[in-house]
């Protein structure tokens, strides 16, 4: 089997798997929606200054909820020793990886397309810059989250209390991703200035920590 | 020898270095600031170049190199973090900014305590391997939180900045002086700590082939 029809198939067999149990998409999106209704209750703000905090709000929330399902991407294959037939099994591990870090996308993609309606309902958004760019700034920013936290979920589920773990990995050093996210939607929700360099950024970041993680998951994956 | 170059050093920045003009004595601050920034970076790239080590060869010292260095690091990071808001209070009149320095050495401070984390709570042979490579990514992470930061602030351009201009040379003796200080102090500290990691290891090990045999010698 090539590389390509490895990845396929366990990317089908874990969105089976979610389409079936839907654990993950329903623990993320009552999630998000606590969050929002919490926010907004805390800060009660007016139109022109939700603007100016939504970016932040949105992203805190997703960056949330996303670390809910990404406990469970390594966690599921934990019962009946599954992880360990893929350690075993000749199937290379990038493609693993690669699953793996696309079912997430998948899952944070579904809960941001279900969110952002009620985002925009709920704080009166209607953004001042051109909004297309809001595509680009959440699926790259999407993909730096969930990369890297396909990533350290696979190592933490080698630590004691991995759930607590995984954040404490993935928040330092999401950092920059999640600045660059945040300040991209704000700037295009006020339409202050071009979101083209925050982009950018978020193209590097995605670039770097993609392919790091490429070459050293095999080392997590067989690491004993 | 490092005694005696630390109290040289605490002598020169508190005595014979001149007073700044305008900050006074309260500059004198920056001597401890500066050297431990320095001492701090320099550990965490030891901390990187050893975790690449360790992800090739797989060698048990560059292991606990790394972790001497991220420990001894982390601390001199925790230095410059409250001596600098220390010299801030009454120079800028604030504590903290979010300027790009200040936050920068801020998560950098995060990430190598994420990592010293990561190995408290792994299990066993793991660890090294696990946390050498959380350190690759926190090293590739730095550049990246550098410039966005920077993008970030120079959207919103903080009031305080106002460095620049030029240094005394007599403070730049009296600096670096301190710096070599700080960098035997934290060279000794490590070393120590080294030796301790190793016979900590040698010991678990020997506890461990003495609970194998124990039970064959009973039976």
């Amino acid at each position: 089997m090539s590389a390509t029809s490895i990845t396929r198939a366990t990317l089908f067999k874990d969105l089976r798997l979610e389409w079936r149990s839907k654990d993950a998409i329903n623990a993320m999106t009552f999630f998000s929606l606590l969050v929002v209704v919490i926010f907004s209750f805390s800060f009660n703000p007016t139109a022109e200054e939700s603007r100016l905090i939504a970016g932040g709000l949105v992203w805190v929330a997703f960056l949330f909820a996303a670390v809910v399902a990404l406990n469970q991407t390594w966690a599921r294959e934990l019962r009946n020793q599954v992880l360990d037939a893929y350690r075993v099994s000749p199937a290379p591990a990038e493609a693993l990886f690669l699953a793996k870090a696309l079912g997430n996308f998948l899952f944070v993609t579904v809960l941001e397309i279900v969110m952002t309606p009620l985002f925009v309902v709920f704080y009166r958004l209607r953004p001042l810059g051109t909004g297309w760019q809001l595509i680009p700034v959440a699926v790259l920013g999407t993909w730096a989250l969930v990369v890297n936290g396909t990533f350290f979920a696979a190592m933490s589920i080698r630590t004691r209390s991995r759930e607590i773990m995984l954040p404490l990995l993935l928040f330092p050093i999401s950092i920059p991703a999640l600045i660059a996210m945040v300040e991209g939607t704000t700037v295009i929700l006020t339409g202050d200035a071009s979101p083209r360099p925050l982009i950018v950024l978020l193209a590097v970041y995605d670039v770097v920590f993609t392919t790091v993680s490429l070459i050293l998951f095999e080392k997590v994956l067989h690491a004993e | 020898m490092t005694l005696a170059l630390l109290s040289y050093a605490l002598y020169e920045a508190l005595v014979a270095a001149p007073t700044e003009q305008t900050m006074g004595d309260v500059q004198r601050i920056f001597y401890y600031h500066v050297p431990s920034a320095w001492t701090a970076f320099l550990l965490f790239l030891i901390n990187f170049v050893a975790s690449v080590y360790y992800l090739i060869r797989r060698s048990d010292r560059a292991d606990i190199i790394a972790l001497v260095s991220a420990e001894v690091g982390v601390v001199f990071c925790t230095v410059v973090l409250v001596t600098g808001p220390i010299w801030a209070r009454p120079v800028w009149g604030i504590w903290w900014t979010w300027d790009v320095r200040l936050t920068t050495t801020l998560v950098l401070w995060l990430i190598y305590v994420a990592y010293l984390m990561l190995r408290r709570f792994s299990s066993g042979s793991q660890t090294p391997l696990v946390a050498a490579v959380l350190a690759v990514f926190g090293a590739l992470d730095v550049p990246l939180v550098y410039f966005s930061i920077w993008y970030f602030r120079t959207q919103h351009p903080s009031p305080v900045i106002g460095k620049g201009g030029s240094l005394d040379p007599r403070m730049a003796h009296v600096l670096l002086i301190n710096w070599a200080a700080f960098l035997c102090f934290a060279f000794l500290v490590c070393w120590s700590r080294y030796r301790l990691e190793r016979v900590r290891r040698d010991v678990e090990e020997t506890q461990a082939l003495e609970a194998l045999l124990e039970p064959r010698s009973v039976s």
